[in-house]
C-alpha cells in the first residue's frame, strides 16, 4: 500500500499500531501512518471515520478526559509520545494545535500570541516583542493587526481569529502543527487565506491536516490518508490517491459514493 | 333556546373573540406578575424618600454627612451617618476579604479540578452554608469565633467587627462560589482544550484562561456578595455590638447601619419623631450604598463581557 517513494522520504512521525478506546469504544483499529517531515500530510474521511480522533492523538489531547486509552506507539523523531513516561504537556509544547473553530483567548492580540511563550516562563519583553511580531508575520496577520496589538482578540473577524490561533500555534516553535478543520467554520474568501498560510508554513514545519473538503485536501497536502471506520484504508501520495487509489473504499469516497 | 343551540351559537359568533378575550386576561396576568416587583421597588423607595425628607427638613444633608457622631436617641443629638457608614463598611470589608479569595478559589476548584463524584459532595455542603439562619451565625461568631480570638488578642472586645466581618465571610462564601462556578464552568470547552494545546497545566489553564473569560460573571458574584455584606444584619447586630462608633479598626465594636435600624425598629418609637425618621434616613443611605454596588456590577459585567 506504501509505496517506494514513500518509504524513501523521512518521517518526522511514525505511527505504529495504534489502538484507541473512548472507555470500552474502539475508535481507531490497528492504525500504522507516517508523515513525513516538512510536508502537508491530510486525514480525509467520512465523518465519525476517526481522523479527528487520530489527530489529537499526536499531542495526546485525549489525556484530559478520563476513560481514554491508547496502545501502540505513536514516535514522533524516535521517541514514542505514548509511551508511560512521557509526560503529555512535554509533548504538546512540540506538537501545536489549530482547531475547528477560531478559540482566540479573551485577551488582547498580544497576549494570545504570547501565551505559549508565557507559560514556559517567558517574560523578557523584547524577546516576547520579537517572537510575537515573528508569529504574526508567518500567519500572515502582522499588517492587520500591527497598530492594535494591545486590542481585544475578540474584535477581529473569524479569519483573522484563525490565523491569530495559526500565530499562537507558532510562537513557540513547534515541531509538528495538527490542523483540525481549520476552515470549516470560515467563509470562502477567509478558507483560501489560511490555506495560503499552510502551504508556506510547510517549509518551517510538518503539517499534519484533518480536513472534510477532498478538494481542499487535493490543493494542500502532499501525502494523504484516508480512513474508514476507524480503519487506514489507504494512505499515499495525494495526487495518486486521488488519481489512482488502489482501495476500492478510497475510490467510492473520492468519487462521491459514500461519505 | 336549547343547549346545544346556545352552545352552538357562541361557538359560531366568537371562537376568535372568545380567544382575543383569553389571550388579553393572560396576558394582564402576566403583566401584573411581572409589574409586581416594579410596584415593590417603587413603594419601598417612595416610602424611604418621603419620610427621609421630613428627616433632612430637621436636620441638614450637610450635618447627616459630616457630623461624626451618630446619637439621635441621645439628649445631645447628633445624626453624623458616617459612624454608622463606617461599621457597615469595615464588617463588609473583613467579610469579603475572607470571602472572595476563599469563594474564587473553592469556585476554581470545583469547576477544574475536582473530579464530578466529590464536587456532587462539597457542592451540596457549600450550599448548605447559605441555608443556615443568619442568627445562628451571629451567636457562631459572639461565642465561638470572639472567645477563640480573644485567645491570640487579649484585648479584643466582646463585641467587635473582625468576628462578625469573619463569619459574615463565611456566610457569604457559597454565593460568590456557585455564581463563580457557573461562570467558569460555561467557559466554552474550546478555550480550555486551547489552552492545553499549548502545554498549559490545569492550573495554568483555570488562572490564566478560564478565570479571565469568566471575569463577568465572577465579578457579578462579587458584587453580590458585596450587596449581602452591606444589607446583612442579624451577624453585625448580634456580634459587631450596637454601639455607633466612627472606627476604622475591626478590633473594635461599632454599630452597622442596619444593626442600628433593627435595634431602633424594635424599640416603641412615636411615630413621625425624629428619632423614627432616623430609621428611613439610614435606610436610605443604606439603599443607595447597595445601588452604587449594583450600578458598578452592571458596568464591570458590561466592561468584561466576552462574547464566546
Amino acid at each position: 500500500m506504501v509505496d517506494m517513494e514513500v518509504n524513501q522520504i523521512q518521517p518526522k512521525a511514525e505511527v505504529q499500531n495504534l489502538n484507541f478506546y473512548y472507555g470500552s469504544f474502539h475508535a481507531l483499529k490497528n492504525i500504522n501512518l507516517f508523515v513525513p517531515a516538512n510536508k502537508v500530510t491530510a486525514l480525509i474521511g467520512p465523518s465519525g471515520c476517526g481522523k479527528t480522533t487520530l489527530l489529537r492523538c499526536f499531542n495526546r489531547m485525549h489525556d484530559l478526559y478520563p476513560g481514554n486509552r491508547y496502545e501502540g506507539s505513536i514516535l514522533i523523531d524516535s521517541i514514542n509520545t505514548l509511551g508511560r513516561g512521557v509526560d503529555p504537556i512535554e509533548v504538546r509544547m512540540r506538537v501545536s494545535m489549530v482547531f475547528q473553530r477560531p478559540n482566540p483567548f479573551p485577551k488582547s492580540i498580544y497576549e494570545n500570541v504570547a501565551y505559549g511563550l508565557r507559560l514556559r516562563g517567558v517574560n523578557n519583553r523584547l524577546l516576547l516583542d520579537e517572537k510575537v511580531e515573528d508569529a504574526l508575520v508567518a500567519s500572515a496577520l502582522w499588517d492587520e493587526v500591527k497598530n492594535r496589538l494591545f486590542e481585544s482578540a475578540l474584535n477581529l473577524s473569524g479569519g483573522q481569529q484563525q490565523r491569530l490561533c495559526i500565530a499562537r500555534a507558532l510562537v513557540t516553535d513547534p515541531e509538528m502543527i495538527l490542523f483540525d478543520e481549520p476552515t470549516s467554520a470560515l467563509d470562502p474568501i477567509a478558507t483560501t487565506s489560511i490555506e495560503e498560510l499552510v502551504l508556506e508554513l510547510k517549509k518551517r514545519v510538518t503539517i499534519l491536516i484533518v480536513t472534510h473538503s477532498m478538494h481542499q485536501a487535493a490543493r494542500l497536502s502532499d501525502y494523504t490518508a484516508f480512513m474508514y471506520l476507524g480503519e487506514m484504508m489507504e494512505f499515499d501520495q495525494t495526487k495518486t490517491i486521488f488519481t489512482t487509489p488502489a482501495n476500492k473504499k478510497t475510490e467510492e469516497y473520492i468519487s462521491g459514493r459514500i461519505g | 333556546m336549547t343547549r346545544e343551540k346556545k352552545l352552538e351559537k357562541s361557538a359560531q359568533l366568537s371562537p376568535k373573540l372568545v380567544r382575543d378575550v383569553r389571550e388579553k386576561i393572560i396576558e394582564l396576568v402576566l403583566f401584573l406578575a411581572a409589574f409586581s416587583a416594579v410596584a415593590t421597588t417603587v413603594a419601598i423607595m417612595y416610602i424611604l424618600i418621603k419620610e427621609s425628607w421630613l428627616f433632612f427638613n430637621e436636620v441638614s444633608v450637610i450635618d447627616f454627612l459630616t457630623d461624626r457622631k451618630w446619637t439621635p436617641l441621645f439628649v445631645e443629638k447628633h445624626y453624623g451617618i458616617i459612624s454608622l457608614v463606617s461599621g457597615t463598611l469595615v464588617t463588609s470589608g473583613v467579610a469579603l476579604l475572607v470571602a472572595i479569595p476563599m469563594g474564587t478559589i473553592a469556585a476554581m476548584y470545583l469547576s477544574e479540578f475536582a473530579p464530578s463524584r466529590l464536587r456532587e459532595l462539597i457542592k451540596p455542603c457549600l450550599e448548605l452554608l447559605a441555608a443556615i439562619p443568619t442568627v445562628v451565625y451571629g451567636y457562631f461568631a459572639l461565642l465561638f469565633v470572639t472567645p477563640m480570638l480573644q485567645k491570640i488578642l487579649p484585648d479584643l472586645p466582646g463585641f467587635n467587627m473582625l468576628s462578625a466581618g469573619l463569619v459574615m465571610g463565611l456566610m457569604i462564601i457559597p454565593f460568590i462560589s456557585s455564581i463563580s462556578e457557573d461562570a467558569m464552568r460555561s467557559v466554552p470547552v474550546g478555550l480550555r482544550e486551547g489552552s492545553y494545546a499549548m502545554g498549559a497545566t490545569s492550573l495554568q489553564t483555570a488562572w490564566r484562561v478560564v478565570f479571565p473569560s469568566a471575569i463577568s460573571g465572577i465579578s457579578a458574584a462579587y458584587i453580590l456578595g458585596a450587596s449581602r455584606a452591606v444589607g446583612e444584619t442579624m451577624i453585625v447586630a448580634i456580634a459587631a455590638g450596637l454601639q455607633p462608633r466612627l472606627t476604622w479598626n475591626p478590633l473594635e465594636e461599632a454599630a452597622t447601619i442596619t444593626a442600628y435600624i433593627v435595634q431602633v425598629s424594635m424599640g416603641d418609637l412615636p411615630h413621625h419623631s425624629i428619632e423614627y425618621q432616623t430609621i428611613f434616613a439610614a435606610g436610605l443611605t443604606l439603599v443607595l450604598m447597595t445601588l452604587v454596588l449594583n450600578i458598578m456590577g452592571h458596568f464591570l459585567a458590561k466592561r468584561y463581557r466576552e462574547i464566546y
